[in-house]
């Protein structure tokens, strides 16, 4: 249990694929051998910024729309109880039913016994950050029934038995020439001349999913929005296949953070500008779906919406990065990140990479559990997430928030090197008589660099920082020396 | 405890602090500032950029339109509350399915067997090229715009403003809703955008010049 929950009786942290299982230096270094991933993701993510600028640019009120957006969010985070069982009691009134999960292993399920009360072994599955989170999949085909992911990219990590590393293009880390080898290895009946053109990698998988498609029975479905003052659901999509499992199959199984809620339809008039046009880079993505539990004629006639905690609530109680909880899951932030863009998404190990699931993670599940404390170290605080953001949360200042937390988390015996550094530096930086003493040491370092001016090795801790980098040794005089030494001459 | 009372109660527990509820500065643009003629222009040239197929005519142009773009398709269905003089010029009516109202609802294994579709629509946003179907009888259940391969719709100048907010203010949310901006598509692969993925493949949108009398519905 996190520190926060400690305090808090009641809360549990999150479980399922919310963890990094390694700690992100060692994974990162892995991932950082794989050049062809590299070569991938920078050609990828620059294409998509460049679209994001492009859109987000053209609207004259773009940052009046982040602003709604994040009051919005604020808004929705201090009504939540509220606002919850406004959903539920409109949602049920609508003829759908709701469902509460603690936890991944409650919502899988709720999710199997309700496939099981229809019969079938097999639902398709629109592409969904929170039955990836739960790790839908896996529970339902250890208890013989598969889920057939049905989203392009989804579609492509599923066959190759491989993880989603971005939360918008989960396959972002392959190429063309490696999606063609996965479809001539693992889609029956696939056509042995394919091709790596992406339109003819398309429709192999259209021809490959229709069957599926026109004789489901259920499907499954995430939700971006929910609407509290009228039980309304929202999926936004690009392929149709999204329309294809939420209009077709006889049962629609929908699983939703408990955070995903807007209080009134109209509010979707600011998430619909800013949701597209931070993701894609589209004015408006192809196809948005709306309903709202039954309607007679057109559709499923059962619906069941789950509603999922799995560690909100403990991201929840902490005042400091509660925000993280207004995350659209548009990606922005992922794709203009310097370290995301060099180790992928896999280094993270959670279904949230970059940024935001460096402090997401940690948050829903708390810092000491397995290495997701390691997650906040994952940034150089360069500050572009938090520019893209369209609902402006400052991650910056929640990772540093969360490294205080996981410094803490590991305080306790004898004060680590990191500590008694940090301590210094404090001591020095909060005085400006200290600072000058310490620069006075200044011309030591200067000595310790040698003939070519670099130090090429640093003691203790500070060891890791110079095993791939020389560091310039300090100047010999500091700047505010030579401030008041200007100074005083003009 | 019910798992409904525990998470709520968590819930509780993590807003003990009491956040304040903020005012929403609602100053972005609520409406539009561009006439008629001018969203027009705005939503065609939105509508090329996402490779949908544009014609702009008078009114009474509309069922010759819906002719010509249906000359090479087998079958076509269309909802029950369809106008039905944009058929008049139909001569071979076995092609015709309608669905909904008296007729019933058509399987799926039939609509996909079924060449085309031809829906009017409920209100259109200009500038992301947004054209939105709410379920009226002139667009019938979400399945007959989703399954045929090939989408034509018609927009009515007068159901066309300039922004999202204007739009969303002539819906009821409860409807089953559909936002269509161009023809399905996706970009997972290298992010290049492939049109046509699962939704129809081809849409053609036929937008009218100026405002005539209600369809029938
Ligand atoms: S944190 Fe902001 S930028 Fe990142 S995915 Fe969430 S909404 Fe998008």
């Amino acid at each position: 249990m996190s520190r926060t929950a400690l305090g808090m009786p009641g809360l549990r942290p999150g479980s399922g694929n919310l963890f990094a299982e390694e700690k992100f230096p060692s994974a990162a270094r892995r991932e950082l051998g794989n050049s062809q991933l590299r070569r991938n993701l920078k050609h990828a993510t620059s294409t998509i910024r460049t679209k994001r600028l492009n859109v987000t640019g053209e609207l004259p009120d773009w940052e009046e729309l982040r602003d709604a957006g994040s009051a919005l969010k604020t808004s929705v985070m201090a009504r939540l109880p509220e606002l919850l069982e406004a959903f539920e009691a409109n949602v049920t009134a609508r003829g759908g039913t709701v469902h509460w999960a603690r936890d991944a292993d409650e919502a899988n399920r709720i999710i199997h016994e309700l496939v099981k009360a229809e019969g079938v072994d097999e639902v398709v599955k629109v592409k969904s950050m929170a039955t990836q989170e739960i790790g839908m999949n896996e529970y339902l085909e250890e208890h013989g029934i598969a889920a057939y992911e049905t989203d392009l990219a989804e579609l492509i990590v599923q066959l190759d038995h491989d993880k989603p590393s971005h939360i918008l293009v989960p396959a972002i880390h392959k190429n063309r020439t490696e999606v063609r080898d996965i479809f001539l290895k693992e889609m029956p009946g696939v056509d042995p001349h394919l091709t790596d053109e992406p339109r003819r990698l398309a429709m192999a998988a259209r021809a490959h999913l229709r069957a599926k498609f026109l004789t489901a029975k259920v499907a499954i479905s995430g939700a971006n929005f929910g609407i509290a003052d009228s039980g309304t659901l929202s999926v936004v999509e690009s392929e149709g296949n999204g329309r294809m499992c939420l209009t077709l199959p006889e049962t629609l199984i929908t699983v939703m953070g408990i955070e995903k809620l807007l209080p009134t339809f109209s509010d979707l008039e600011v998430f619909l500008q800013l949701l597209p046009r931070s993701s894609t880079g589209e004015r408006m993505n192809p196809y948005t779906s709306l309903w709202t539990g039954v309607t007679e004629g057109d559709g499923p006639s059962t619906f069941h919406v789950i509603l999922l905690d799995n560690g909100r609530t403990n991201a929840l109680a902490d005042e400091m990065g509660r925000s993280a909880l207004h995350c659209i899951r548009c990606s922005a932030c992922i794709n203009v990140c310097p370290v995301y863009e060099r180790t992928g998404g896999h280094a993270y190990g959670s279904t949230y990479p970059g940024p935001i699931g460096a402090i997401l993670s940690p948050l829903m599940t708390g810092v000491e559990a397995e290495e997701n404390g390691s997650l906040p170290y994952a940034s150089s605080l360069c500050g572009a997430c938090y520019d893209a953001c369209p609902v402006k949360i400052n991650i910056p200042d929640i990772l540093v928030h969360l490294r205080g937390k996981d410094v803490d988390a590991h305080r306790g015996g004898l004060p680590s090197q990191l500590d008694v550094g940090l301590k210094a530096a404090s001591w020095a930086l909060s005085d400006g008589r200290r600072l000058g003493a310490v620069e006075k040491l200044l011309p030591l370092g200067r000595a310790a660099a040698g003939k070519d001016k670099k130090i090429k090795k640093l003691p203790g801790i500070a060891a890791g920082w110079t095993q791939s980098r020389d560091i310039p040794a300090p100047p010999s005089q500091s700047f505010r020396d030579w401030w008041a030494k200007e100074h005083k001459e003009s | 405890m019910s798992t409904r009372e525990h998470i709520l109660a968590a819930v509780r527990t993590a807003l003990q602090d009491a956040p304040a509820v903020p005012d929403i500065p609602r100053t972005y643009r609520q409406d539009g500032n561009l006439n008629a003629e001018e969203r027009i222009d705005v939503l065609v040239d939105r509508l090329e950029d996402y490779k949908a197929g544009v014609t702009v005519v008078d009114e009474a142009a509309i069922p010759a339109t819906i002719q010509g773009l249906l000359a090479g398709a087998r079958s076509y269905v269309v909802p029950a509350g369809l106008d039905p003089a944009w058929l008049a010029w139909e001569t071979e009516p076995s092609r015709v399915k309608y669905d909904g109202g008296g007729h019933g609802a058509r399987s799926v294994t039939e609509l996909d067997a079924t060449d085309a579709v031809v829906t009017s629509s409920a209100v259109t946003v200009a500038e992301s090229g947004t054209i939105i179907l709410d379920g009226s009888p002139d667009q019938g259940r979400r399945a007959i715009s989703l399954i045929p391969d090939h989408h034509i719709c018609v927009v009515h100048s007068r159901d066309i403003t300039q922004i999202l907010p204007e739009a969303l203010r002539r819906l009821d949310g409860t409807r089953p809703l559909t936002m269509i901006s161009g023809p399905s598509a996706t970009s997972d692969i290298e992010l290049e955008r492939v049109e046509g993925v699962h939704g129809p493949r081809r849409l053609d949108v036929i937008i009218t010049k100026q405002s005539g009398k209600l369809p029938a519905s």
